[in-house]
């Protein structure tokens, strides 16, 4: 076993990645702007943005779930209980303590327990119930002649609503994950596709061999 | 390089947003001649009306003229006959109430019945001053009031009133009826004006949308009626066929999604939508789709006629009846107290009619509308616990599928009312017998006699109740950049406040899911910075292990 810098995060993966936190970060300022929480911008502004922005959003969210099946990627996020309990051990004592990370990243599992979990969830659970709600929203000019057209649309909000401050929440928990250890180190990879990965001696040679420009 | 790729993908977003919202922005003036009034598709002009005989003169009166007029119009008188202006009649077909100005109770001078004499000064017609006056006779139309264009037509009072009213219309100047006839135009914003901007006994004083502003109006006052505009006389929008115009606050068209008419269509209705379209907003924007969406539960009005009494003429929004009849050495006499916008006092008080409160620049009220008044008539009898009582309730809801949210004016006023019935009165305000309010101060005796002359049951006697009527507004259409801004209702305590029926964003939310929200994320935060302090305390004790936290497993969840 050797620790090696592999290509663990491809050019679509990192666009995808960074086009998702600008597009959900204006969607946040817009959507709290339009509920009122912020007059950073206009009403008209705020709702222009945040239309737009959704539409983006969809359409890369479209590719990146073509992406992840078709390329097989879908699997890191599978979720798994081995070694979940460590890693939840660590951030809450062990980190304390000093420890060592618990987690290897492997060159077919990049994320930890924890992780994998959490951006399932955030996959079919948040992101579902803000688009379908979203979407619902959006459409509103389709169905705002049907009965009782304004409390539904009341409860479609109020759901938009609670589902985007769940959002905002993993955004400052993850950002604040970065934090631990080195900010810079934790984001390198995100930025250059590269990462210390612990390789199998097949693996290694099989990258080394075949695809060199995943190995330095 | 990918960063970069991200970051171009941002600004290529934002750009796009705002760059869409502006062509054709503000609205350009229209230049032409501004002399010419824009009357719809009539243009007047087939006939020099100084050139025919019978319009030689000399003429005596007013009804000489009308003769004439109808030697070559020969079936005018017909047509107009069946006008609201002549009849002053109305019967609701959806309440079966009987409306007109014949008939209804206001809360500014009370009532037109039994003070035809100088309340028919506004109507189209000669001599109405009592029950006898003949509806069926076309001499009595009076053609001029809505045809002079020379602006030296006045009409007075059909007869005479008390001394202390009528010196108001002495010493006026003989008008020239050869010349007035001869000068005979399609009628513009004066002639209209003349009546409809001085409804309520003075300028803009029941309407608040309809002022002598608007004879020459700046092109942010209105953006349709200004020379520096489109120059629109009243008939551009109240469009005309066989001398009646579409248009009546009877029976407001208050949601029109018909839009506009190939030509030859649609000579019937004022909406915004018989020009506009039922798609207004052009630019195919996210705001002017989103707009286009608003079409279907907010007038145009509501967002187009951000204030009414703009352009330096107030409004009277409170009138008190209870403080009139007041007298100096046995004489009524008036006070000043407001000076309007365009310099002009206006009288706070005056004997024969009680005190008033004006506003300018007055932002409207807003409710759901679906073009029906209900009115309180003379015949309604009301629980006086139901304070203030509604002239004409405005009614409509978000449900019924042909209601908008529209703006309002509120009059308020203390009207004299029957205590033993609980109904409102006629009061004969205008005679020169000795019941006319206007002359005796006695505000008993006039309602006595207002009630007798209809055979009306009075139980003998009053008191003053509150009362409120609604004028729906519709003129004073600002240019479009001066529209209100989205905000000014998609936030709390804007101008939809009291709005019910529909979910507004920005101004509606769920606190619980509010409050739930505030605690999750503050509480995230909380735990975000009790975790880093504790990591800085404890690398801080381990010290002695010499080596940062390991992270090459931790990859940010």
């Amino acid at each position: 076993m050797s620790m090696r810098q592999v290509l663990i995060y491809t050019l679509f993966e990192r666009f995808w990645h960074w086009a998702q936190v600008t597009l959900i970060v204006i969607m946040l300022v817009s959507g709290f702007a339009i509920h009122g929480i912020n007059q950073w911008m206009s009403f008209d502004e705020a709702v222009t943005l945040h239309t737009l922005s959704a539409l983006a959003l969809l359409a890369l969210w479209v590719m990146a779930t073509f992406w992840l099946f078709t390329t097989g990627n879908w699997k890191h996020y599978l979720p798994t209980a081995a070694g979940l309990g460590q890693v939840v051990r660590f951030y809450s004592y062990g980190i304390f303590k000093g420890e060592r990370h618990p987690y290897r990243k492997a060159y077919w599992r990049k994320h930890n327990p924890l992780q994998a979990i959490a951006y399932l969830a955030l996959k079919i659970v948040l992101f579902p119930l803000i688009w379908a709600s979203g979407i619902i929203y959006l459409l509103y000019f389709a169905w705002g002649d049907t009965p009782d057209a304004a409390l539904w649309l009341e409860r479609v909000a109020l759901i938009h609503t609670a589902t985007a401050y769940a959002i905002l929440t993993f955004v400052v928990t993850h950002v604040y994950m970065l934090t631990i250890g080195s900010f810079l180190h934790h984001v390198a990879p995100m930025v250059t596709g590269f990462d210390e990965v612990e390789l199998s001696p097949e693996e290694e040679a099989y990258l080394v061999k075949d695809e060199p420009s995943r190995i330095r | 390089m990918r960063v970069l790729l991200c970051g171009l993908f941002a600004v290529t977003l934002l750009s796009f947003t705002f760059a869409q919202a502006r062509s054709n922005w503000p609205t350009p003036p229209i230049e032409g001649d501004p002399l010419t009034q824009v009357s719809g598709s009539l243009t007047g002009g087939s006939a020099d009306h100084s050139k025919f005989a019978a319009l030689k003169g000399p003429f005596a009166s007013g009804p000489e003229v009308t003769k004439a007029c109808l030697g070559c119009h020969t079936e005018s008188g017909k047509h107009f006959m069946k006008n609201i202006h002549w009849t002053w009649n109305f019967t609701n077909p959806e309440t079966g109430q009987q409306l007109g100005k014949k008939h209804l109770i206001n809360n500014f001078c009370t009532n037109a019945r039994g003070n035809e004499g100088m309340c028919a000064q506004c109507h189209a017609g000669y001599g109405w001053k009592d029950e006898t006056f003949d509806f069926t006779n076309q001499d009595n139309i009076d053609c001029l009031v809505c045809h002079d264009h020379t602006e030296t037509y006045y009409k007075t009072p059909n007869n005479g009133g008390n001394k202390s009213c009528s010196v108001m219309f002495e010493g006026l100047p003989a008008m020239d009826l050869t010349r007035i006839a001869q000068a005979v135009e399609l009628p513009d914003r004066t002639n209209c004006g003349a009546c409809h901007f001085n409804g309520g006994g003075g300028d803009n004083v029941k309407h608040g949308d309809l002022s002598s502003a608007l004879k020459h109006p700046p092109r942010d006052l209105d953006v349709h009626m200004s020379p520096n505009g489109q120059n629109f006389a009243c008939t551009a929008c109240h469009v005309t066929r066989n001398h009646v115009w579409a248009g009546s606050r009877y029976a407001v068209i208050a949601k029109d999604t018909s839009g506009p008419g190939r030509p030859g269509q649609r000579r019937d209705v004022a909406t915004c939508e018989s020009c506009h379209g039922a798609a207004p907003h052009h630019e195919g924007s996210v705001k002017h789709r989103k707009l286009n969406d608003h079409v279907a539960s907010v007038a145009c009005q509501t967002c187009h006629i951000p204030r009414f009494a703009r352009g330096g003429v107030a409004t009277v929004m409170n009138w008190d009846w209870r403080t009139a009849g007041k007298t100096k050495d046995g004489e009524g006499y008036h006070e000043h107290g407001y000076t309007q916008g365009n310099g002009e006092e206006r009288y706070t008080y005056k004997s024969i009619k009680g005190s008033f409160t004006y506003a300018e620049n007055v932002i409207p009220e807003y409710g759901w509308f679906n073009g029906q008044m209900r009115y309180t008539t003379i015949d309604t009898h009301f629980d006086l616990k139901n304070q203030p009582i509604a002239i004409n309730a405005y009614l409509g809801s978000r449900a019924d599928g042909r209601s908008r949210i529209w703006p309002f004016k509120r009059m308020h006023t203390w009207l004299p009312f029957d205590i033993g019935n609980g109904t409102l009165v006629y009061t004969h305000l205008w005679g020169e017998d000795p019941d006319a309010y206007w002359g005796n101060y006695d505000m008993g005796k006039a309602i006595a006699r207002g009630m007798k002359d209809f055979g009306l049951d009075y139980s003998g006697q009053f008191d003053y109740l509150e009362t409120v009527s609604y004028w729906p507004i519709t003129h004073m259409v600002a240019p479009k950049e001066n529209a209100v801004a989205c905000s000014d209702c998609h936030m709390q305590n804007g101008r939809l406040n009291a709005v019910t029926g529909v979910y507004l964003p920005g101004r509606d939310r769920n606190r619980w899911v509010d409050l739930a929200g505030m605690i999750l994320f503050f509480g995230t935060l909380g735990g975000i910075l009790t975790h880093s302090v504790m990591r800085g305390l404890s690398r801080f004790k381990n010290r002695h292990l010499n080596r940062r936290p390991d992270h090459t497993g931790g990859n940010p969840l």
